[in-house]
Parts: C-alpha cells; sequence; structure tokens
C-alpha cells in the first residue's frame, strides 16, 4: 500500500487505512534515532523547505531532525528572516521556492486554510505543520503514535482533550484522528473555550474538566495562550488554573493507569501541574520523541516511499 | 432613437400588469403600450413611430428596467477592482438600468464635491443611471454626521456608511431624525462589530471545524433589533441593507407588523449559498455579512415570500485578484454580483418562492419606492428604462468573461437559466445580446 495523496493537510482527510499505514511506517522508522549513527541514506537528494510564518521550536526541530535523519537537504525559513517582512505575497513566496525544485514543503501558518491554498497551486507535496486553529496533522499523528504504543490499541479507550478547544488545532486533528481510530472524546473548558457545533464533531462537551477525565484512559492538556485573557475568554490565569488545571487534586477521577499528554509548550502550574508533567503516568517526553519518527514517515511516504 | 418593441410578455408590477403586447419608446420615454402596434398604421400617426426600430420579442419578457439598489463602484480611490465605467458596463449587461452605489470610495462619499464626482463620471459614460448613496458620518467614521442637505441637492438618494456599521446609537438616532426631515432613508449596514471581531465565516458548525474565527448571527440581529427600536422611536424610514439571518427576518417582520417604517433587501447568495461554500477556504465565498446556515437561507426565502423582505439587491462588491489571492483571513469581503444577480433570483420563480411578478418587483418598484427615485415602471409618460429577459436562455457564468473588473465570484462555472438580453436607458439601447 502507498500514501494515496500528493500532499498532509488534515486528519479530516485521511482515511483509517492511511493513518494505520502512517503509523505503521513511524514505528519502523523509529529505530534509527536509537542507532549509534542515527542517520540513513533514504531521502538522500531530495529537498524539503520548512516555511514557518509563527514561531516553533518543536514542529520546526522535529522536521529538521527527520529529514536529516533520512539525509534530504533540509532548509528552514521564518518569516522574520524571508521577503514575507518586504511585503511579499505568500504565493509569490511559496512559487518562487518552487521554482527551486523542492520535494516537500512543510508549512505553518497563522490562518486556517493556508496549507491548502499553497497545496492547489504547487507541484511539491504539502505538508501542514499547523493552520491557524483548524489543523496539525503531525501532532495528532505522533499523539496517535505515542498512544498506540503505550496502549496497544486505540479503539475503545476514553480521551478527554482539556482547554482551549476553539483556538486549538490540536484539539481539532486529535478529535478527528481518535474518532476515526475508534476512540470515545470528551472535551472540556469553559464555554468560551468550547466553540459553538463542537458536538457534531463527535466529541462529548463538557464545562468542568471533572466531567471530562471521569474514567479517562488518556487526558490531553491544552496549552492556555496568556493573550485570550485580553479577549474575555477567561478573567485570569490564576482562575483558570484553579479550575481547569490538572493536579493531584482531580487525577484521581480518572483510571489508575491513565496517560497524561500535552502537545507542549506547556505553562507549568496552569494547565497542569509540574508533580504531574513530570510523575509516572506523563508520556509528554515519548510525544516528542515519537514526533520525529512521525515526521520520517511522512517526509518517506510522500516522495514515493513504500513501507 | 425610437424603439417599438413588439410581442413581447410587458410585465409591469407598479400597476400590477402582465400581459402581451408591444411597447412604443419615443424620445427616450414610454410612449405607448398596446396590442398590434407597427409602423405606418394610423394609430402611430406621427414620423417618430414610422421611423421606429422594431424589434420582435416574442417569447421575451419586457419589464422596467431592474434597479439594484447596493452595488459598490469603487471609484473615486480604488480603480483596479472596478470604475464607474466599468460597473456600468457591468450593471447593464446583468439587466440593471439604474445602480445606487455606496459611499465606502476613497475619499468616502461624504461630502457634495464627491457625490458630484460620482455623477460626473457616470454621466460620461452614458451607460447607467447611477444614484449616489453618500455617507451618514463623515470618513464613515461614526462620529460625525455628514453633510445630508448638501449632498442630497448634489444628488445623493439616501445615506449609509455600509462596509461599517454605525456603532454609536446616538449617532444612528440622530441621523434618521436628521434624515426624515428630507425623508431620505438610512441604510443600515447591521453588524456589531465587537461581537463580529476577527470573525471570517458564518459561526457555527462548520466554522467550529474549520478552526475559522465566526461572525455570529447575532451579530447582524442585536443591530437589527437595535435600528428597529430607533426607527420606530424617530418614525423616520429605515433600511436594513443585505440581510443574511433567520432572527433579522424575524425582527423585521415584526415590526412591520408594528407599522415601524422598516425596508429590508437581501442579495442573491443569501437565499442561493450557505456557509458550506467556504468548506475548502474559497475566498471567492467570503462575504460580509458571512454565507449562513440553511436554517437561514430558508428563512430569508421565507421572507421574501412573505413581503417581509422588499428588495432583491446585488451588493456587488468587485475586488482585484491581490485582494482575493491571499491567505483566508487576509483576503478582503465581497462577491462580484452585477452580472449574475438577475440570473440567480430568476431561480426564485422556477422553485415556486416568488411568482415573476413579485420578483421583478422586488428589482424594479420596491427599491425606486425606497430610494424615492422615480423610475421602477414602464406607466406612460416614464423614463424609458426597460429590461428584456429571455427566460429560456442557458448560459453558465464564467468569471474570466465578466464586464466588472471584479472577476470574484463563487459562481463560476454555475449553469443558470434566463439572462438579460436586452437593455434600454431613457429610451438608447444600452446592451444587447441577441440577433434577430
Amino acid at each position: 500500500m502507498k500514501l494515496n495523496r500528493k500532499d498532509i493537510l488534515g486528519i479530516q482527510e485521511l482515511p483509517v487505512e492511511e493513518i494505520n499505514l502512517i503509523l505503521d511506517t513511524a514505528d519502523s522508522f523509529s529505530e534509527i534515532s536509537t542507532r549509534e549513527i542515527k542517520k540513513v541514506p533514504t531521502l538522500r537528494g531530495k529537498t524539503v523547505i520548512s516555511l514557518f510564518y509563527e514561531p516553533s521550536t518543536r514542529t520546526r526541530t522535529s522536521f529538521e531532525i527527520a529529514g536529516k535523519r533520512l539525509s534530504a537537504d533540509m532548509i528552514s525559513i521564518s518569516s522574520l528572516t524571508s521577503s514575507v517582512a518586504k511585503g511579499e505575497t505568500l504565493i509569490d513566496t511559496a512559487k518562487n521556492l518552487e521554482a527551486m525544485n523542492p520535494d516537500v514543503i512543510v508549512i505553518r501558518h497563522g490562518c486556517a486554510g493556508t496549507p491548502h491554498l499553497l497545496a492547489g497551486i504547487l507541484k511539491p507535496s504539502v505538508i501542514n505543520a499547523g493552520d491557524g486553529a483548524h489543523e496539525h496533522p503531525t501532532q495528532a499523528l505522533l499523539d496517535l503514535m505515542t498512544i498506540r504504543s503505550k496502549r496497544g490499541r486505540i479503539a475503545g479507550l476514553k480521551v478527554a482533550i482539556v482547554g482551549d478547544i476553539a483556538h486549538s488545532r490540536v484539539a481539532r486533528s486529535n478529535i478527528h484522528g481518535l474518532k476515526k481510530m475508534g476512540a470515545r472524546v470528551s472535551v472540556a473548558g469553559p464555554a468560551t473555550m468550547l466553540p459553538r457545533g463542537i458536538e457534531k464533531m463527535g466529541v462529548a462537551a463538557h464545562t468542568r474538566i471533572e466531567e471530562a477525565i471521569g474514567d479517562a484512559d488518556i487526558i490531553m492538556m491544552l496549552r492556555i495562550q496568556t493573550e485570550r485573557e485580553k479577549q474575555n475568554i477567561f478573567p485570569s490565569l490564576r482562575e483558570y488554573s484553579r479550575h481547569f488545571s490538572l493536579n493531584n487534586g482531580n487525577i484521581g477521577l480518572a483510571r489508575k493507569d491513565v496517560l497524561i499528554m500535552h502537545p507542549g509548550p506547556m505553562n507549568r502550574g496552569v494547565e497542569i501541574s509540574p508533580d504531574l508533567a513530570d510523575g509516572s503516568h506523563s508520556i509528554i517526553l515519548d510525544q516528542v520523541t515519537n514526533g520525529v519518527a512521525v515526521r520520517m514517515a511522512l517526509l518517506y511516504l510522500l516522495t514515493g516511499g513504500t513501507p | 432613437m425610437n424603439l417599438l418593441l413588439k410581442n413581447g410578455r410587458i410585465l409591469d408590477p407598479s400597476r400590477m400588469t402582465d400581459e402581451k403586447g408591444d411597447l412604443l419608446i419615443e424620445n427616450g420615454k414610454i410612449a405607448r403600450i398596446a396590442k398590434g402596434l407597427s409602423r405606418g398604421r394610423k394609430d402611430l400617426p406621427d414620423d417618430n413611430a414610422a421611423s421606429a426600430t422594431v424589434l420582435d420579442l416574442a417569447g421575451k419578457i419586457i419589464v422596467p428596467g431592474l434597479i439594484d439598489m447596493h452595488t459598490h463602484l469603487r471609484e473615486p480611490g480604488f480603480e483596479y477592482k472596478e470604475t464607474i465605467a466599468s460597473g456600468c458596463e457591468a450593471a447593464v449587461a446583468g439587466g440593471f438600468t439604474s445602480i445606487a452605489c455606496m459611499p465606502n470610495t476613497k475619499p468616502v462619499n461624504d461630502t457634495r464635491s464627491v457625490t458630484e464626482f460620482i455623477l460626473r463620471q457616470a454621466a460620461q459614460c452614458r451607460l447607467a443611471n447611477v444614484y449616489p448613496i453618500a455617507a451618514i458620518s463623515l470618513q464613515s467614521e461614526g462620529e460625525f454626521l455628514a453633510e445630508f442637505f448638501d449632498l442630497k441637492e448634489a444628488g445623493a438618494v439616501g445615506f449609509s456608511d455600509d462596509g461599517r456599521p454605525v456603532m454609536n446609537a446616538a449617532l444612528m438616532r440622530r441621523a434618521l431624525e436628521y434624515a426624515s426631515s428630507l425623508n431620505m432613508p438610512i441604510i443600515s449596514h447591521c453588524e456589531d462589530s465587537n461581537l463580529s471581531a476577527g470573525g471570517v465565516m458564518h459561526e457555527g458548525d462548520l466554522s467550529a471545524e474549520l478552526g475559522l474565527s465566526g461572525i455570529p448571527g447575532i451579530a447582524e440581529e442585536v443591530m437589527v433589533a437595535r435600528d428597529l427600536l430607533l426607527a420606530e422611536f424617530t418614525a423616520a424610514p429605515l433600511h436594513i441593507a443585505h440581510v443574511s439571518t433567520a432572527a433579522s427576518v424575524r425582527l423585521i417582520r415584526e415590526a412591520k407588523a408594528r407599522g415601524v417604517r422598516v425596508t429590508a433587501e437581501t442579495a442573491a447568495h443569501y437565499f442561493t449559498l450557505t456557509d458550506e461554500a467556504v468548506r475548502t477556504f474559497d475566498t471567492l465565498a467570503k462575504v460580509n455579512p458571512p454565507l449562513r446556515s440553511a436554517d437561514d437561507v430558508a428563512a430569508i426565502r421565507d421572507g421574501l415570500r412573505d413581503g417581509t423582505i422588499d428588495a432583491i439587491a446585488s451588493d456587488h462588491a468587485p475586488h482585484g485578484r491581490t485582494d482575493k489571492e491571499v491567505e483566508f483571513d487576509s483576503a478582503a469581503s465581497g462577491l462580484t454580483g452585477l452580472e449574475i444577480s438577475l440570473g440567480l433570483s430568476l431561480r426564485l420563480v422556477e422553485e415556486g418562492v416568488l411568482t415573476l411578478l413579485q420578483l421583478i418587483e422586488k428589482m424594479t418598484v420596491r427599491p425606486a419606492q425606497i430610494l424615492r427615485i422615480p423610475k421602477g415602471t414602464l406607466a406612460v409618460g416614464a423614463d424609458a428604462d426597460v429590461t428584456v429577459i429571455d427566460p429560456a436562455r442557458r448560459w453558465t457564468v464564467d468569471r474570466h468573461l465578466l464586464r466588472s473588473r471584479g472577476k470574484n465570484t463563487p459562481f463560476h462555472g454555475t449553469p443558470l437559466t434566463g439572462k438579460a438580453i436586452l437593455t434600454i436607458v431613457g429610451g438608447e439601447i444600452r446592451f444587447r445580446d441577441f440577433e434577430q
């Protein structure tokens, strides 16, 4: 089986078989990162350009390491250093990069739909590394990979996603992915953080964290963006952390073997207590490790590789 | 030139007539409507009639020239999007003989010199009649009233800060009062800009899924409610522009029942498309107010049917490629509409929402009444503004063939039935799309 598409724009359009293919391929690539010499020649001669219009440490580094471990030539452009600052349009920037014959373009952008815009006009593959509050498919894939490797399955698990669902691309991609793989998903946050109509995505919505995490197998905490305070999404970090953080006081509501995830970057002491972030339930750093493998798999599959 | 339009179905909502017959245009006026008029007969005694050009319009519909009460012509200031000349060319090609243009140009049409400039440009291109709508407030900034008396003298037919809401209720009250002393309508762009802030599409199930910031229906509805109360309080004429939601229709319906002097318009895209049109992040379907839910579309149709919504306007909002070929959040809002509005609206007749007479009423005499302009009728002696529609003509929207500079339509490739084939303004043929 091959990946049946040019681009990875979102989980919404990925069928289950392709998700499994990506996860299986990622599993097989994991081992490379544990070797003494962490490099294989698989993508030698391939060029990957990552174009980041938003700040990123984890995702950008992860793509870069993934490409380099497969011997691809990796070029990374951030909007601060490109001609975006000179007022060039996104389409012109992309067309210019295309003219240099890359094989894959990775893009992160603050506006939803931007990777779709580029995918429609560019020959190289486009990977969405996060578009506004829409999707972050590689994050969801690495989360699925992590759950699957820790639990052996995804189907039938109860997953709670807690935080600012309305502004979270991680939440949307994970909802699509988890539902497709057969998990039950509940989301929680104050009503200002729950978009109207979210139930239509097949999740149970709660306005109290306690309701969502009861009997959960997995809890995903989302980063609280402090700038939302000014938009009256919530009144203060203090109040948020008192009522919506995951801590030793409420973790007992979940299953005893609950796994705690976070896409990062964390606000320690705001949405998650430091003890839990570092504790035995936490698989937060496993997520980061698996991120490299998932991105290796995608670069490999999109450039024509077969598992 | 004198014209004899023969054998058409002559439909005139201003006189509630729908008859087969011939229509004679002499010296720029409607001269006669009767059966069996012909050159050289006794019923056409004078020389003018004898020399009239005769067009056989069997199977075609002759209606008063269509009026679009909500158009953006972009000149002065945004000539790359549209000019008064290109907009008027688009108008007559779409069957419109009169158009009212919104003041959000650069400079804003908030002084008589801008109004006069628009009218001068329009007179030069000799295509459609152009009626400027002037700004409510200086620069449309919502702080200080523009000079309504002066603007009316210069030729303005209404006042609106269209594109921007009047957030200050006290200013809106004063605008209604001040305009009522001139018996002129205030045209309200109803949008609470705090509720709509940052929004780029309708807030609903789809925005929840796509993660695009939503513009909730209530952003429109709270201001519709406010303006209806202000209109009731001031007893001044209010017109609500581009109605897009079910609750707006309900509020307007209730206000009309109470006797509030309110009229309302919608545009073809609000009864044709839902927010699904932006699922693919197609910036050509980005418009403000945004395309709404299926329930809203159904309510707009109900409002048209029961008369709550008086008029269909195009809300023609041409943009250049650079405005639309960008990220969805950054893209300009608006659709080009003058050449597509009639074709889409005729579907309402096909689908049984309106009778043809009702539809034409909403595109002729009702907007004329709302703007208090002497148009929208085929009564003898009236200006000979006439549109001829071929109800059977099948055509497909091709955005590259539009006369408007704005090629921004989500209807590219849409098959339509029915089209304006002859547009006569002041007795002169300004557009013709048929062979005899």
